[in-house]
């Protein structure tokens, strides 16, 4: 028998991937923030009600990566008026960089600031293969409990944004913010933390202007 | 679920490699998985039985995997234990300023050829 040594990461093509098209986005002033979080913890609610704060300013994007369906897609052309696609992983559980790309290739790209990806919902896929954003940012809701740091460690550590959404309901919840905030900076230091509720609107504001910065942070680094 | 998506990478990897050897059939892989790469061994072996079957190059191909305990290293008093048991706190002085060394491998190790 003969053995071909390879000694190589599984994840190193699609890493080189992501780095190609985050260097791509950067030189086109795109900026591609990478959405992740749990299935029904409100990423569809918080980027209508943060669009519609955005879209006055700047030209914004967005892709829905889902199994199937393209009822999250719709939803955002619907209530937001700009423009939305829908992705279709087959069947897995998260994006790649190649999936990103096409995604990415079926966008209108110009005049467009920010993009923003929302990927599958998950905790543990998403957050092992990088998409070539230019950011990740996650949404932890109230209902699901502030341990989910220790529970999905690799998830927080990659995110540089946490989105706290779901506030209106803490009066009915043992969620413990501080507790949160501490598990979350255990995992990765330098996250910031955004305490949003999508319902009612509180904190998108916060979030808005985060985008915002990362924006303007993009184009001058054309 | 996110082992089939993996297994989708290897295969790709595999073959490509297989091409470049000018290799027609590949009759082993052997894969290196950390103690704490979120990789479940036993999913991946069977979404690969799945996967593999539907390809030439690969039928009958057996993975083998190589488990590579996760060891953590603590800043603070320089010492190694091991990250399954302990997890960030360091048992020997309950700093939690720890990283680790190694053990979130997902690495295709070799792969066998039958000659």
């Amino acid at each position: 028998m003969k053995v071909i040594e390879i000694k190589k990461s599984v994840f190193a093509d699609n890493d080189m991937d992501a780095a190609k098209l985050r260097a791509e986005l950067r030189q086109k002033g795109v900026f591609l923030l990478n959405l992740m979080s749990s299935p029904g913890s409100g990423k569809t609610t918080t980027l209508i009600g943060t669009i519609n704060l955005l879209k006055d300013k700047i030209n914004v994007a967005v892709m829905e990566a889902d199994i199937d369906g393209d009822v999250d897609a719709v939803k955002i052309k619907e209530a937001t008026g700009i423009q939305s696609i829908q992705l279709h992983t087959g069947g897995m559980c998260h994006l790649d960089a190649e999936m990103t790309r096409q995604g990415i290739d079926n966008l209108d790209l110009g005049g467009t600031d920010l993009v923003i990806l929302e990927n599958v919902g998950n905790l543990v896929c998403p957050a092992e293969f990088d998409t070539g954003a230019s950011a990740n940012a996650m949404i932890l809701s109230v209902p699901e409990g502030h341990d989910k740091p220790l529970k999905y460690p690799l998830m927080f550590s990659v995110c540089d944004l946490v989105l706290v959404n779901k506030i209106d309901v803490l009066p009915y919840f043992d969620f413990d913010m501080s507790k949160c905030e501490e598990y979350v900076h255990m995992r990765n230091p330098k996250a910031q933390i955004i305490p949003v509720c999508a319902k009612t609107g509180e904190g998108l504001d916060r979030f808005a202007a985060w985008l915002l910065e990362k924006v303007k942070q993009q184009k001058s680094n054309e | 679920m996110h082992e089939l998506g993996i297994v989708f990478y290897i295969i790709r990897d595999v073959k490509q490699t297989a091409q470049e050897h000018g290799v027609e059939h590949v009759s082993g892989v052997v894969m290196n998985i950390g103690e704490v790469s979120t990789i479940v061994p036993e999913y991946l072996t069977d979404c690969w039985k799945w996967a593999c079957s539907k390809e030439e190059m690969l039928k009958g191909c057996e993975l083998k995997i190589n488990t590579i305990p996760a060891v953590t290293f603590c800043e603070d008093c320089k010492s190694e234990y091991g990250t399954v048991a302990h997890g960030r706190t360091c048992p020997r002085c309950g700093s939690q300023h720890t990283w680790l060394l190694r053990g979130n491998e997902v690495e295709i190790k070799e792969i066998e050829v039958q000659e």
